[in-house]
């Protein structure tokens, strides 16, 4: 017997809402988490692209990147936007789903039809918020295999994803290594740096500091930190772009007037376009699963399960890497990159390390950059040739 | 065991007579990886690169090989000792910054060490700057002096002294003759420093007196 849901439950995601497909996990196949606990009833929503072949040897799992989700080639169904990578995947794209079979889900914890802070704990009846476990990139991934398991896919041939969706890669690679034909972490680390810790704890004190985050539980009094979500969201912005992008795009132009207005509104470009990125985020996105996201990234530092010696966590490792970087990357610089490129050489792996020259900073990996796109097509076509995909 | 491309420049077909069959090569300066893919699909090497040029890194990419984005004077101090069979530096040590400190890097990393390189003490070069006083201009090196990334060019004789310098055995010396033609020669002998070309230097560092090896610097 299902009762009518209590009206304070108002999920960002509305049931009628199409999430794709959503696989539920019932409490026989509980998610173990690194925080000691375990999540039993939870989904996790994907979205699928192209055919799986005969053998099952062309499937792609793309991971996707902190305030992304499942919908990465086919229109959001909150914003009605293109999907977030359609310049990469698609039919004749460098990720080409007329022969490739690609899989992207909602990680957990987010807020797109995977199980997160805004979804019912079966426990109590009432939405999760701060009683959600904490989840690493190592969970993400752990309950990205058990969906794999489900769809019977045993083996990848490869991984991609830029920024968090590159943590994952590498989670991958480390955790699942005979799992891996290939991998390509694009625009990321092996590990958060203090100033990425120090960029996502601003926008959390933000989300925390709006009175209407009551304490993490504002869906029980029907509200929102849209305010502390939007000025998250503009801050983490700033980090995405570089300074050379936003000195082209906007400089100092002022937006709708002639001359400084003398006061505080939006008198610069640069100020409308970070309200209008804060406002449209809060309508997608919940404020919670901002939260538990970017401090799973914080966590994320692959070498400590290691012995912290990075190279150990790839030891005979199989797995062909192709790190992809930008120059102008300042969230996570090529230097970073080039760190785990490094580490892999040092463990005897195939690495491969292209670092593309742009002044588009981190956001560089969802626009068009023929380069990586190059890249991207020769590295995959090598690997499925390696692993004899027809 | 002589299956060799026929596309492949004459000085790379003789560096690639040097690689053992099977064994793991590191070309550094890997270009357009021509060198590397033969190696990988004609002698099974397990072949990596590094390459200082993005577009030429994703020609590599694109035929299966593993190549770093990386520069010989920054990038090799992060490799480990002793991991490569044979390192290769082909008509690059010339570009470098630092060749010592490059040369040291290539010693420690693999186990024998292939250098190729313009030999600046070919008789055209002598007579070129003897007779019209001008920094020479040829073949092999046609830029003018203030455009050439060849800023440390030296002779055969010179590389002969810097190898000894850094502890090397010579195990064997190719010279380029200006007809693509390769022949071994006798390392001290004075004529391909007359002669050749380009030089390939086959060598290896030069092992303790207990037999053991040079301690390498721990750089994981």
């Amino acid at each position: 017997m299902t009762a009518a849901p209590p009206h304070f439950l108002r999920p960002l995601v509305a049931p009628d809402v199409n999430v794709g497909h959503a696989m539920h996990f019932g409490p026989d196949r509980p998610l173990v988490l690194d925080a000691g606990r375990k999540l039993t009833n939870f989904s996790i929503a994907y979205m699928t692209y192209g055919q799986l072949n005969a053998a099952r040897s062309n499937a792609i799992l793309i991971c996707h990147a902190l305030t992304g989700d499942q919908f990465v080639a086919s229109q959001h169904p909150l914003t009605g936007k293109p999907g977030w990578w359609e310049t990469m995947v698609g039919p004749g794209k460098a990720i080409d789903t007329d022969r490739y079979f690609v899989i992207c889900t909602n990680v957990i914890g987010g807020c797109m039809g995977s199980t997160g802070p805004a979804d019912t704990n079966p426990e109590t009846g009432k939405p999760y918020g701060l009683d959600f476990p904490v989840v690493t990139i190592r969970d993400m991934v752990r309950a990205q295999a058990m969906l794999l398991d489900e769809l019977g896919i045993e083996k990848l041939l490869c991984a991609v994803g830029g920024s968090m969706g590159g943590m994952q890669v590498l989670q991958w690679a480390a955790s699942y290594p005979d799992r891996v034909v290939s991998a390509v972490p694009i625009a990321t680390g092996s590990r958060h740096s203090a100033q990425n810790i120090a960029f996502h704890e601003v926008g959390r004190q933000a989300i925390m500091a709006d009175p209407d985050w009551m304490g993490g539980a504002y869906q029980l009094e029907n509200r929102k930190p849209a305010k502390g979500l939007a000025v998250a969201r503009m801050a983490a912005h700033i980090t995405y772009l570089s300074e050379a992008a936003l000195q082209r795009k906007f400089g100092r132009q002022l937006q709708d007037r002639d001359a400084v207005s003398f006061g505080f509104g939006p008198d610069f470009q640069i100020e409308s376009y970070l309200h209008h990125q804060g406002m449209t985020f809060v309508d997608r996105f919940d404020a919670n699963s901002y939260l538990y996201i970017t401090r799973a990234m914080d966590y994320f530092e692959l070498a400590a399960d290691y012995g912290g010696v990075l190279a150990e966590a790839f030891r005979d490792c199989k797995t062909r890497f192709c790190i992809i970087s930008f120059s102008s990357d300042w969230l996570f610089p090529p230097s970073e990159n080039k760190r785990v490129a490094h580490a892999l050489n040092a463990a005897a792996a195939n690495v491969s390390f292209v670092e593309i020259d742009t002044d588009r900073g981190h956001d560089a990996f969802l626009l068009d950059e023929p380069e990586m796109f190059a890249t991207m097509r020769g590295f995959l076509a090598a690997a499925a040739e390696s692993c004899g995909m027809t | 065991m002589n299956n060799v491309l026929p596309n492949l420049r004459p000085d790379l077909q003789a560096i690639a007579q040097m690689i053992a069959p099977g064994s793991r090569v590191l070309d550094v300066g890997c270009g357009d990886g021509a060198l590397l893919e033969h190696l990988a699909r004609n002698r099974q090497v397990d072949a990596r690169g590094i390459e200082l040029s993005q577009q030429n890194v994703n020609m590599c990419v694109a035929r299966g090989l593993s190549v770093l984005q990386g520069d010989a004077d920054t990038d090799l101090a992060a490799y480990p000792s002793q991991v490569f069979d044979t390192v290769i530096l082909s008509q690059t040590i010339q570009a470098t910054r630092a060749p010592r400190i490059v040369l040291d890097h290539l010693l420690r990393i693999g186990r024998h060490v292939v250098i190729s390189f313009p030999n600046f003490g070919h008789w055209r070069i002598r007579l070129s700057l003897l007779f019209k006083g001008r920094m020479p201009q040829t073949r092999f090196l046609d830029q003018h002096w203030h455009t050439t990334p060849n800023i440390h060019l030296c002779t055969i004789a010179d590389f002969m002294s810097l190898a000894a310098e850094a502890d090397a055995e010579v195990e064997k010396v190719v010279a380029l003759s200006e007809e693509g033609r390769t022949r071994t020669v006798k390392p001290d002998a004075w004529g391909p420093n007359l002669f050749a070309e380009g030089a390939i230097f086959l060598i290896r560092a030069r092992r303790t007196t207990q037999g053991g090896q040079k301690a390498p610097p721990h750089v994981l």
